[in-house]
């Protein structure tokens, strides 16, 4: 157990050492795009019945950063070491692969927490929101951050290069992203793009974060919740298998 | 007592490349052993077979009786592999970097006064606080030896830990380490500076291309070759017919004959002697294993 928690510990410092750009940027970020959107936006679009457009798009960017910084976390981390070559102090280790995988992930989703709780916290200076279903709040924002912590890890297995990683980020990570009703109810799209929607598992971990807040959503939360255990499950499993393998990391 | 390392008929290919060529070696516990061989010979590739970077194409490695793949959790908190690249951590300082060390292979607290002791052993005490960015290469390289020690493991692979070191260190290093030895560490490094081999190791192992071609204690390697040197300067400078087949190099006016007992300077002497040679300068010289490694690289 203390191999692990020191992996753990290590990954954690690895960020809180950088806070400036792991966490604090993050939610500066978050910031414009609410000030921006909302400013824009704010008189012109009404989501749900009684619930402002800034209100809307609150849990939307906290869930979208706590998504990215938990993939971040991960990922970077692990490029990182692959290219500097110090991962090998680690795989000089008795740690299991079941031990990497856990740290990591508890890493990820520590980032991903932090960042995203940030975003909300100082958005509600702005505006208030509810708090409707809070047991729902955490088990999406959970459930998103390991998903998206497992995803780093395989992203940061598979990349032999920064760029390499940059293109995973650029080209999957923030279109499922942006493209998951963020800043937009997906009944809003025309029927074939809702349908498209459909398949992007971002969506079901906004819609159902968000409905955690308000009460109400594109669909229901437990449909949402099913879908997004599964992802987690689908991609721990993966993650696993290429971590138990040794794939590109023992030759 | 399982021995240290245990391996038998190993084999690596990279793609085509038939880098480990059906390797079996046994070191026991308590050896200081040397692995040498020139550039590319698989010294590397064996090492980081043992510490599981890398998987065996066939055959089997163990450590202290523990199987590297099967068994590898208890192979690995065995063992200790210092890295021939000069790799670190730019996040964290020295101090940091061997406390995590320890950590993954489950030790804590109770192994700082361990990890006090190879900062001054590795002469670290000063930089302990230091970033690993901010460290010179040769400290680098010290930091790096410090990791490979900081769980305290009883078989220690040093994977030519003195490249890019200076004279201080090499000495203060193999002080330290051969008071490892002395407490019951197995000690196994690479190297090309061979009269480190020579003084330290009391068994060594020569590869070529993937196979190991030699191994043998220290002594018996020096033994077994041509082990004496004669270097002559002659006037004139010509060596009768029968001296030629000893005739080993020439160059700056002397000749070098090889020897194997000193009895027979007195046989070359007087064969000089009778071809009315005049002999102006003697020097007769040891082999060392630097001698034996050339000549056995070159024979095969
Ligand atoms: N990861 C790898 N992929 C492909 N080929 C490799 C790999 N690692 C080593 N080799 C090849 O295997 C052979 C043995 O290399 P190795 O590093 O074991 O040599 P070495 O004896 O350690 O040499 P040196 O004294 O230069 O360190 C070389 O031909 C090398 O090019
Ligand atoms: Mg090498």
């Amino acid at each position: 157990m203390r191999g692990l928690y020191t992996l753990f510990k290590k990954e954690i410092w690895r960020f809180w050492k950088v806070s400036f750009q792991t966490v604090a940027a993050p939610v500066m970020t978050a910031l414009l795009y609410l000030l921006i959107f909302s400013h824009v936006l704010e008189s012109h679009v009404q989501v749900y019945p009684g619930v402002s457009y800034t209100a809307f798009l609150i849990p939307g960017l906290a869930m979208m950063s706590l998504l990215q910084n938990s993939f971040a976390n991960s990922s970077s981390s692990l490029i990182q070491s692959k290219v500097m070559g110090n991962i090998v102090f680690l795989l000089l280790t008795p740690l299991s692969y079941w031990e990497f995988f856990v740290a990591f992930l508890a890493a990820a989703v520590v980032r991903g927490l932090v960042v995203g709780l940030s975003v909300y916290l100082v958005a509600l200076l702005w505006v208030d929101i509810p708090v409707t279903h809070p047991g729902l709040i955490l088990a999406f924002a959970f459930l998103g951050s390991a998903m998206l912590g497992a995803l780093g890890i395989i992203a940061g297995i598979w990349a032999d290069k920064f760029d390499q990683l940059a293109a995973f980020q650029n080209f999957i990570i923030m279109p499922l992203t942006f493209l998951s009703g963020v800043f937009y109810s997906i009944h809003s799209l025309p029927p074939f793009w809702q349908k498209v929607s459909h398949l992007n598992p971002f969506f079901y971990m906004i819609d159902g974060f968000r409905y955690g807040f308000f009460g109400q959503g594109d669909i229901s939360p437990s449909i949402s919740l099913s879908i997004v255990a599964i992802c987690f499950l689908a991609l721990s499993w993966l993650t696993l298998q290429l971590l138990k393998r040794g794939y590109k990391l023992r030759g | 007592m399982p021995p240290a390392i245990q391996i038998d008929q190993v084999h690596k290919f990279f793609g085509k490349l038939h880098a480990v060529r059906g390797i079996d070696l046994t070191i026991e516990q308590g050896e200081f052993f040397a692995l040498l061989g020139p550039n590319g010979a698989g010294k590397s590739t064996l090492i980081n077979l043992l510490a599981g970077l890398l998987r065996p194409t066939s055959g089997t490695l163990s450590v202290m009786g523990h199987n590297v793949v099967d068994d590898y959790r208890a192979a690995r908190r065995l063992l200790g592999v210092v890295p021939q690249e000069l790799v670190f951590d730019p996040f964290f300082n020295v101090r940091e970097m061997l406390r995590f060390q320890a950590g993954y292979f489950g030790r804590g607290p109770e192994n700082d006064a361990w990890i006090d002791e190879i900062l001054e052993g590795l002469g670290l005490t000063d930089k302990a606080n230091t970033n690993m960015r901010a460290l010179s290469g040769g400290m680098k390289r010290r930091a790096l030896i410090g990791q490979a020690l900081a769980h305290k493991p009883p078989v220690i692979v040093l994977d030519e830990p003195t490249a890019g070191v200076d004279v201080e260190l090499r000495q203060m290093l193999w002080q330290f380490i051969k008071r490892l030895n002395k407490d019951g560490h197995t000690i196994i490094l690479t190297t090309h500076y061979l009269e480190e081999a020579e003084t330290l190791c009391s068994r060594v192992a020569m590869m070529k291309q993937g196979e190991i071609v030699a191994l043998d204690s220290t002594r018996n390697l020096l033994d077994r070759f041509q082990s004496k040197q004669l270097k002559l300067k002659l006037d004139p400078n010509r060596l009768p017919e029968e001296l030629l087949p000893l005739k080993r190099a020439e160059e700056n006016g002397y000749v070098t004959l090889g020897i194997t007992q000193t009895g027979e300077i007195e046989h070359v002497l007087t064969k000089l002697r009778s071809a009315d040679i005049t002999v102006k300068d003697l020097q007769l010289t040891e082999a060392d294993l630097e001698d034996v490694f050339i000549e056995i690289v070159r024979g095969h």
